[in-house]
């Protein structure tokens, strides 16, 4: 059974969540990939504001196909995180307190997300066009230039995502394999 | 000599790239049926679910399967007694960019990749492989390629003296490096021989055999056999969340190489294994 939480999801319900939770995102998450997530912390560097309010943000690393006419959004899955793991603790430590994508994080994003009490959820890869049904709206916030890597403000409704990597370091892409391995070992006897 | 208009090959490169994108080839389908029904992991039939529910909704709405709806790959095999009418790069191109623009396919290509990272704006331009062929017709084959997948694959100049143990270790260590960040379940095109550029190329193409298809040397489709137990083995599974199910399929292709070389080229392509292929 999924646990459904709402956005923004503060410091204390973001540790509240446990590697392998299955979790139903609603409210408003924000779109970023490499390109974004490079001019936002040049803007934290600057002492600049950024374009949202990243106390409790969410943001999801993906940048959607076009929509067709009358959808709010184009298919819209995730996209591979190492490559934001550059950016990453800075924006936990200016209070982004969740991450939505797909495969490893490195060492230094994990000690802010245990610093801070941030967590770091993974989509299903390729499954684009389902995850796009549950964007209700999507609107662009900033780096329009950017087409589909621009900032978009999304609402979603029971986005599903599983918990990969909770605020105390646990990771399911090691537990999960441990896990199978260990019951395949007992099926054998 | 058979002549063909270069618009008809740009028409065709444009019907390509949609239906490549939203419609996954029956033989991936068949593939990843049969390993949920192998798979006992509870866990990762669930991963499968979704993932063939997604195909699904895509085929049925002509939706991308996935947003990165890749850079094209675009195969041309020619007929060496067919004359073409026309500039045939720039027809692909034209095919590629009419393709993503009127699909609602995503752009996904810089023009530079160090130095000026802007985006082409229309998906251009398609990586081309020209191949020339006996006989009067014209095979085109588009290949979406997402880089989730193409960042984990790899390449290694190994010494004739690592034999067929080095080969194995190093396709085997490539799928556990790259673990769940290509979206497995994933295929796996290997290249075995030839030189660097060659063995590349050879490990792209084997992407594009169905994954029902076996090497047709016996030897070398155990060797596929092997492998694909041995990296499913590893216990990662879907999206590296623990399974059985990782390796769809391991595909080599193989060439003659240099007494001194052991070239070894692996390319990862992930669950949504588009390609699309038509003659004319």
């Amino acid at each position: 059974m999924a646990l459904k939480i709402r956005t923004p999801l503060s410091r204390g319900e973001a540790r509240a969540l446990r590697c392998g939770d299955s979790v139903e995102i609603s409210g408003v998450i924000y779109t970023a990939r490499d390109a974004a997530h490079k001019r936002l912390c040049e803007l934290l560097e600057a002492g600049e504001p950024l374009p949202f309010d990243p106390a409790g943000a969410v943001i999801y690393f993906a940048g959607p196909a076009p929509a067709r006419p009358g959808q709010p959004i184009g298919p819209v899955g995730p996209t591979t995180s190492y490559r934001m793991d550059p950016y990453s603790p800075a924006l936990i430590r200016a209070g982004l307190t969740g991450m939505i994508g797909k495969g490893r994080r490195s060492p230094e994003v994990v000690a802010a997300m245990k610093e801070c009490g941030a967590v770091y959820f993974g989509a299903i890869g390729g499954c684009a066009a389902l995850l796009a049904k549950c964007v209700k709206k999507a609107e662009v916030v900033c780096y329009e230039d950017l087409g589909a890597e621009a900032v978009r403000r999304l609402e979603v409704e029971d986005f599903p995502v599983t918990v990969i990597i909770d605020a105390e370091g646990n990771d399911l892409y090691e537990k999960g394999r441990e896990a199978y391995l260990k019951a395949m070992e007992e099926e054998r006897g | 000599m058979r002549e063909i208009r270069s618009e008809e090959i740009r028409d065709c490169v444009r019907r390509l790239c949609v239906e490549a994108c939203c419609v996954l080839p029956r033989d991936v389908r068949d593939c990843l049926e049969k390993s949920w029904g192998e798979e006992s992991w509870p866990p990762a039939r669930e991963i499968l679910d979704r993932i063939i529910e997604n195909y699904h909704i895509a085929e049925e709405s002509m939706c991308p399967i996935c947003q990165d709806t890749g850079v094209a790959c675009v195969f041309l095999e020619i007929g060496q007694d067919l004359h073409i009418e026309g500039d045939i790069e720039k027809a692909v191109n034209e095919g590629v960019a009419a393709g993503y623009t009127e699909g609602c396919l995503r752009k996904s290509v810089v023009v530079d990749p160090v130095l000026n990272r802007k985006n082409s704006g229309d998906n251009t331009p398609a990586m081309i492989y020209y191949e020339l062929v006996p006989g009067d017709r014209l095979k085109v084959t588009v290949a979406p390629k997402g880089f989730g997948s193409e960042n984990m694959s790899r390449i290694k100049m190994l010494k004739p003296a690592d034999g067929i143990e080095g080969v194995k270790d190093f396709i085997v260590r490539t799928a556990e490096e790259a673990g769940p960040n290509p979206c497995p379940p994933v295929v796996v095109g290997v290249g075995i021989g030839g030189t660097f550029d060659k063995a590349a190329l050879m490990a792209k193409k084997a992407l594009l055999r169905p994954l029902d298809e076996r090497n047709p040397d016996p030897a070398y489709a155990a060797l596929e056999e092997e492998l694909r137990e041995r990296i499913n083995a590893l216990g990662m599974g879907p999206q590296g969340l623990g399974g059985r199910t990782y390796a769809l399929a391991v595909n080599i292709d193989t060439f003659a190489t240099h007494i001194a070389g052991l070239p070894v080229a692996v390319n990862i392509n992930c669950h949504v294994a588009r390609h699309r292929t038509e003659v004319l």
